[in-house]
């Protein structure tokens, strides 16, 4: 057992490392360490980044564009890439509808799409929850009625992340609601935005930012050849989707960056005239958030050990969505008090910056990251995943 | 960066789980706690036999010279098995030996220790100490010729009543509590002025406390630098940290397969128990309890073996204390609630993994002293 890096991994790691200082833009790289809101060019600025130097699908085939790095330097540059505090990459399109392309797309649908993703020519989103099909997904009741050579789709997305800044959207849509199982009778569609028919309102989140929207489908038609795989068989499609790469739900190195920093700032405020962090009762806190951060990197690692042999990751790979969330909230929640009460002023009246504008992003965020433990199948479908397929239990 | 274990790690795990299946099933250990001794000769010889008495002392010594991480498979089948011979107890005095001792004391002591024929312990703890290592009042007083006179009283010495020779700590100058002035002693068990009092403890094993009443030791019984031990001390503490953390992963696998085998056949209102959510949930927590457990162990074990650097040393040490002793408490505690009434009852097994998790979250410190370690030791 060795559990630091090989020569030739810690040369890998270097090289990442090296690159990132070089190519990764100061002020790209400043707002997202201060909480700041991306816009869809800052997203795609570092998406154009990553894509002309090779690196932006490396999970990809290489002749789409993949990098063939082993899981271990996927790993290695996922992680560098988040301790150096780059843009977030949107995952819509670059890992999930390109997963679904690459495995069940024809070789039409491939050259169509696949080279706009990776070129960042096209955003995409999400179209899986619907207001009554949460947790229970399978229950989604937007339809498509098979009309010729299209499907006309009516209904609505809800939740749909970035809908207002996306080109296209996938969609789980039902195409025969006559079968017994709610399983069966579902299709898997990739919708143009601009498609008449198609409205987005915006749903402003408790942190008053709009990330997340509703979709209305009004008789919206959408050609036969966009759908994936065979008709009625798109819940194949998802259940394939959620398998894939849960690998870097743990965000070790976003959480390893976000903990310096909380401990830096934690020692420069001042309680009863002596630093925070003398403070046992927010010393132990941080101290122990610290400790499950250190356990889940070397699970994480674990995890890519199994996974490097050949072995698939197995559905307890699911605790890493769940320890790794619990984390990310209680980074925001302890950055939250260390600021203490001046951190309630989120903003001015007038629009005029505040002083100091990190400060005033600490309590949105706090807000903003309670998402993180419901959203990509909440923490508690994860332990039902677990509770079944790992324990077998149910 | 490879979690794969080396081909001798691989033999000793197979040959220690085989002889924990075969020689130390649970009726068998519940007789030979039940016995005087409190630990059985046969199963000693057994495992020295199997070389873990000469696992982790030095070449030279008669020893394999292995660190903790070739002990983990060891440590986590120990704690599977619930072993109550003090293998670690053992292994943490023979440490301080080979770390600590002159060739002379390290010829004299280890190879005996290495083919199982020999035993020690450390007798350290004393009753205001609570898991401050310098917390030393037993005072060696300076004689003639190097000799030293030892008095003070030792506190629930493990194994104690079942070693040849126990190593002392006593303070040759300061205050109990103060770093500097305290030396190790090495004294026979049998001396005049050594009395015991032997104990049974919560988790099975045997321990004594040990009064020590104007014992006379020459010089050759004095290990190390007298007044300069505490260094020495903490570093074999944390040895014997990273490795009763990965005994606790083993403790800790063996009460979940019982508790998650109890959900899938204890039935009520006509299904398994493990049917129901709110249980389900519990037991997964549990699961990912054992697997950050296993990675702090790991972690802790291949720090004592590989890190120079003392302070970060001991940091990731007290870092892995906190989680385990942490998952020790939340699965012992929830392995009796989820198996019931019948959880509480003596004859389970789980019962008794119950009691040496509890133990095991104070050996050594507990979370609390770990924390304002972890803290102290560079935030």
């Amino acid at each position: 057992m060795n559990l630091d890096y090989s020569a030739d991994e810690r040369a890998f790691r270097d090289d990442v490392r090296g690159w990132l200082r070089d190519h990764l833009p100061r002020a790209l790289r400043d707002k997202v360490v201060s909480y700041a809101h991306l816009t869809r060019d800052d997203l795609l600025a570092w998406h154009r980044v990553l894509a002309a130097q090779g690196w932006i699908a490396p999970a990809w085939p290489a002749e789409w564009g993949g990098t063939d790095w082993n899981v271990v330097q996927r790993y290695i540059f996922e992680e560098e890439c988040g301790y150096a505090g780059a843009p977030p990459l949107v995952p819509f399109g670059l890992t999930m509808c390109a997963a679904v392309l690459l495995k069940f797309g024809t070789d039409a649908q491939k050259a169509r799409f696949l080279p706009r993703i990776y070129r960042g020519d096209d955003f995409w989103c999400q179209g899986y929850s619907e207001p009554n099909s949460g947790s229970d997904l399978a229950s989604l009741r937007t339809s498509a009625v098979r009309r010729g050579d299209r499907y006309v789709v009516n209904g609505q997305k809800i939740w749909t992340t970035m809908a207002h800044m996306a080109d296209w959207i996938f969609c789980l849509v039902r195409t025969d609601a006559s079968l017994e199982r709610k399983q069966d009778g579902i299709s898997f569609l990739l919708i143009d935005m601009r498609t008449p028919g198609i409205t987005v309102r915006p749903l402003i989140l408790m942190d008053g930012g709009h990330e997340v929207n509703e979709v209305f489908f009004d008789d919206v038609e959408v050609p036969v050849d966009q759908r994936v795989f065979d008709e009625g068989k798109g819940w194949t499609v998802a259940k394939y989707l959620l398998g894939h790469e849960r690998m870097n739900t743990a965000r070790i190195g976003t959480s390893k960056r976000e903990l310096e920093h909380l401990k830096a700032f934690a020692a420069a405020q001042r309680k009863d005239g002596r630093p925070l962090t003398d403070d046992p009762r927010f010393r132990d806190k941080l101290s122990r958030l610290e400790i499950e951060l250190m356990a889940l990197e070397i699970t994480n690692l674990r995890f890519l050990d199994r996974l490097r042999g050949g072995a698939s990751p197995g559905a307890d790979v699911s605790m890493l969505k769940i320890k790794g969330t619990e984390i990310q909230q209680m980074l925001t929640e302890l950055m939250l008090d260390a600021a203490g009460p001046l951190a309630q002023a989120v903003a001015s009246v007038d629009g005029a910056p505040l002083a100091d504008e990190t400060l005033a992003a600490l309590a949105p965020r706090y807000c903003n990251m309670r998402k993180t433990t419901i959203y990509a199948g909440s923490n508690e479908i994860q332990r039902n995943i677990i509770a079944k397929q790992a324990l077998g239990l149910g | 960066m490879n979690f794969d274990a080396t081909e001798e790690q691989r033999l000793l795990a197979a040959s220690i789980a085989r002889f924990v299946e075969r020689d130390y099933a649970f009726e068998r250990r519940r007789t030979i706690v039940a016995s005087p001794e409190g630990m059985s000769g046969d199963v000693w010889r057994a495992m020295a036999d199997l070389g873990l008495a000469a696992l982790l002392l030095p070449a030279d010594c008669g020893g394999f010279g292995g660190g903790a991480v070739d002990a983990i498979a060891v440590m986590e089948a120990i704690g599977e098995a619930l072993v109550v011979e003090p293998w670690l107890a053992v292994a943490v005095a023979g440490q301080l030996v080979a770390r600590g001792g002159d060739e002379r004391q390290r010829q004299r002591l280890l190879p005996g220790v290495a083919d199982g024929t020999r035993r020690l312990a450390f007798a350290h703890a004393e009753a205001d100490a609570r898991h401050d290592p310098a917390c030393v009042a037993t005072r060696a007083v300076a004689g003639e010729g190097g000799a030293f006179v030892l008095t003070g009283d030792k506190r629930a010495v493990p194994a104690a009543d079942a070693v040849d020779t126990l190593i002392v700590s006593a303070r040759t100058s300061g205050d109990a509590g103060s770093a500097e002035g305290i030396g190790l002693f090495l004294v026979e068990r049998g001396a005049p002025g050594v009395s015991t009092r032997a104990l049974r403890m919560l988790d099975g094993t045997r321990a004594a406390d040990v009064a020590l009443d104007g014992v006379r030791v020459s010089a050759d019984a004095v290990l190390g630098a007298p007044g300069g031990a505490l260094p020495l001390i903490e570093d074999v503490l944390d040895f014997a940290t990273a490795l009763v953390c990965a005994e606790a992963v083993g403790a800790i696998r063996s009460a979940n397969d019982a508790t998650l085998d109890y959900l899938k056949t204890r039935r009520q209102f006509g299904v398994p128990i493990g049917a129901f959510q709110a249980l389900q949930h519990r037991m997964v927590d549990l699961a990912i309890e054992l697997e950050q457990a296993k990675s702090m162990a790991s972690l802790a074990c291949a720090a004592v073996d590989g890190e120079r650097h003392r302070r970060r040393r001991a940091r990731v040490v007290s870092g892995a204390k906190v989680r385990i002793a942490d998952a020790c408490r939340r699965v012992s505690q929830e392995s009796i609630q989820l198996h019931g009434g019948i959880g509480m009852s003596d004859e389970l097994k789980v019962s008794h993994t119950f009691r040496r998790l509890t133990a095991i979250a104070q050996q050594f410190g507990d979370a609390d002293h770990h924390l304002a370690r972890f803290a102290a030791l560079g935030l």
